[in-house]
């Protein structure tokens, strides 16, 4: 097996800090793969040190089959990144963005016109290509920066929470780029999230990442199935006897009663809903209410690490981001 | 990895000369200063003074325009140190570091576009000095204070460029350079000649880099100096190719967040 990207016993400290430990990974040519973990897990810090722009504390990798401790140049070359904070000059058109980065990457002048509107066609920007980035929208600027990174023709693309602080409709459409280059350019993808359904959607294999180690390594599929069922809570009249009924059903895999609330574990819940309605109906009972809860990264970290994420982590650095734009914004008035 | 790669100095300095005169105001907000330097010392003193050494035909304000043009160009370069502290935190450092770019190559084209911008406005002040009936002694003198200038500004982007590798913050970087820029103007020859300073303070410009651009631009503008054009060349050149090193030098032990 080729293999995009190769990663030995890799391990970063800052400080006694150890932010990453003794990494083994190896990513194959392709693929999309997704690094998943909770903040501070140490997943920018592996996407940064495998572009070069930290030194590993010991171990090593190869990034395209360049070292990235000798070959530093080799491996710039072979790769695009998107970090995670905006990196984009705002004080200049979304056009001079791409072309300053392809003139650093030393594509000429016919390269860089075709490039240029290559990429935007591909995250349809073209409209907005002689306007200012900082009259673009955060999701906009996302595109740019995706667009930027794949300016050089990389073999490996690294996206560093790539729809953080985007609103669902422009995740998806960025999801759908994601997808797409990779197919047409064959571009090897290396992404992280925080997000179950992004990483589920998107990704051929994910690491879920803990203080700085790999606790589970699949693909999405069995990580779910790893975690177990869908879960429908129903709030009903007659919880005891309905629930007596209901164990004789075998789809229903575990079932926790709380007062009048009832919970079942099932797969594929949104298409047992109506079954239970039906059968309450049946049986005199009525319910209340009903909601059905997927597994989410939250139950996927919970059955791997026996703790939660918090859930404020996210929201918090989306408006972190959303700040640091609008000081961006304000800066750029000067 | 080229060490010198010239497209990419080209490209970096490109982008600083874009930035700069999309900034319009601030390229007037820091021509202020000098103006009024310029205008009101000039005429102020021009009437309260004479300077015992001055040669005939001389005024103070001819005495003072080769000086302020010194203090643009310090002003200017040091502060354009301040792009690299913009660049981090605007994450745009992180761009351009990751790219196949020696860090030789980035360090040289931010010099080359801070001195570019110091130089145009130090030029601006000459234009406006001359406007306001300052005399040039002639064609010869004025190429060799637009190298005179050159110089001055690359040492002190330089020297700019050394602190924003080792600053982070912008606070940290105004303090730094406030601390460095006065003394450094005061004690060259911009304000006041040389002759009649005391001793121990003559010795301190002699130190001072600056002396000798100052000297030599008043050489070249007016034909009055202190020491002699080959020695301010000789010690600006070595000043510069020593801070050109160092700020190499620092610029490779930059780390990007
Ligand atoms: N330059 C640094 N100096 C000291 N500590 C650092 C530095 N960079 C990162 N860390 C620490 O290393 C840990 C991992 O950080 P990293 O940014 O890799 O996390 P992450 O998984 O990307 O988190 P997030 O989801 O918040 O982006 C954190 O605890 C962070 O505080
Ligand atoms: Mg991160």
């Amino acid at each position: 097996m080729e293999y995009a990207i190769e990663i030995e016993e890799l391990s970063k400290k800052f400080g006694d800090f150890t932010a990453v430990s003794n990494i083994n990974l190896n990513i194959e040519k392709g693929e999309i793969f997704g690094l998943l973990g909770p903040n501070g897990a140490g997943k920018t810090t592996i996407i940064k040190t495998l572009a070069t722009l930290l030194q590993p504390t010991s171990g090593f990798a190869e990034v395209w089959h360049h070292n990235i401790l000798k070959e530093q140049d080799a491996v710039r070359r072979s790769i695009g990144i998107v970090f995670q904070d905006p990196s984009v000059d705002t004080e200049l058109t979304g056009r001079e963005n791409l072309d300053f980065h392809a003139r650093m990457y030393g594509l000429n002048r016919e390269e860089r016109e075709r490039r240029i509107n290559e990429v935007f066609d591909l995250v349809e920007l073209n409209d907005r290509a002689k306007v200012f980035v900082k009259f673009y929208s955060g999701g906009m600027q996302r595109r740019l920066e995706i667009a930027r990174g794949l300016m050089h023709y990389p073999k490996v693309l690294f996206l560093d929470e790539p729809t953080l602080g985007l609103d669902a409709q422009t995740r998806r459409r960025v999801w759908a780029y994601v997808k797409r280059l990779n197919k047409e350019e064959k571009v090897t993808v290396v992404l992280t999230t925080h997000y179950m359904e992004e990483a589920d959607y998107l990704c051929d294999r994910v690491a879920i990442i803990d203080h700085g180690k790999i606790i589970a390594l699949d693909k999405p599929n069995n990580l779910k199935n790893a975690i177990g069922e869908d879960i429908i809570s129903l709030r009903v009249s007659d919880g005891g006897n309905f629930s007596d009924m209901l164990s004789k059903f075998e789809f229903i895999k575990e079932m926790k009663l709380h007062d009048d609330f009832l919970f079942l574990s099932v797969e594929n819940g949104e298409k047992m809903i109506p079954r239970i309605m039906h059968l309450a109906h049946e049986d005199g009972v009525f319910v209340h209410s009903v909601s059905l809860r997927k597994p989410t990264l939250e139950d996927v970290f919970l059955h791997f690490t026996g703790r939660t994420i918090r859930e404020q982590e996210a929201s918090a650095k989306e408006q972190n981001r959303m700040k640091a734009k609008a000081s961006m914004r304000m800066g750029g008035k000067r | 990895m080229k060490l010198i790669d010239f497209t990419a100095i080209y490209t970096i300095w490109l982008r600083e000369m874009k930035r700069f005169f999309r900034a319009r105001s601030r390229l007037i907000g820091s021509l202020a200063m000098p103006l009024f330097f310029l205008v009101f010392l000039g005429m102020g003193f021009n009437a309260a003074f004479k300077f015992s050494d001055m040669p005939p035909g001389i005024d103070y304000i001819a005495f003072l325009a080769p000086g302020i043009i010194g203090m643009v160009l310090l002003f200017n370069s040091i502060t354009s140190g301040m792009s690299v502290i913009w660049d981090r935190q605007f994450g745009f450092l992180k761009e351009i570091m990751v790219t196949p770019v020696s860090r030789v190559s980035i360090a040289l084209g931010k010099t080359l576009g801070g001195m570019t911008t110091a130089l145009l406005q130090g030029f601006l002040i000459l234009l406006i000095a001359v406007g306001i009936g300052f005399k040039i002694t002639g064609v010869l003198g004025l190429l060799s204070s637009v190298i005179c200038m050159i110089l001055i500004a690359t040492s002190f982007v330089c020297l700019g460029l050394i602190f924003a590798s080792i600053i982070n913050d912008m606070q940290g970087f105004h303090l730094i350079v406030s601390l460095f820029t006065f003394p450094i103007f005061i004690l060259s020859s911009a304000l006041f000649p040389l002759e009649q300073l005391p001793l121990w303070l003559k010795y301190l410009t002699y130190i001072n880099p600056l002396t000798y651009g100052v000297d030599g631009l008043r050489y070249s503008l007016i034909g009055m100096a202190h020491f002699s054009l080959t020695l301010d060349l000789f010690v600006l050149v070595c000043f510069c190719a020593f801070m050109i090193c160092l700020s190499t030098y620092f610029f490779r032990s930059v780390e990007v967040n």
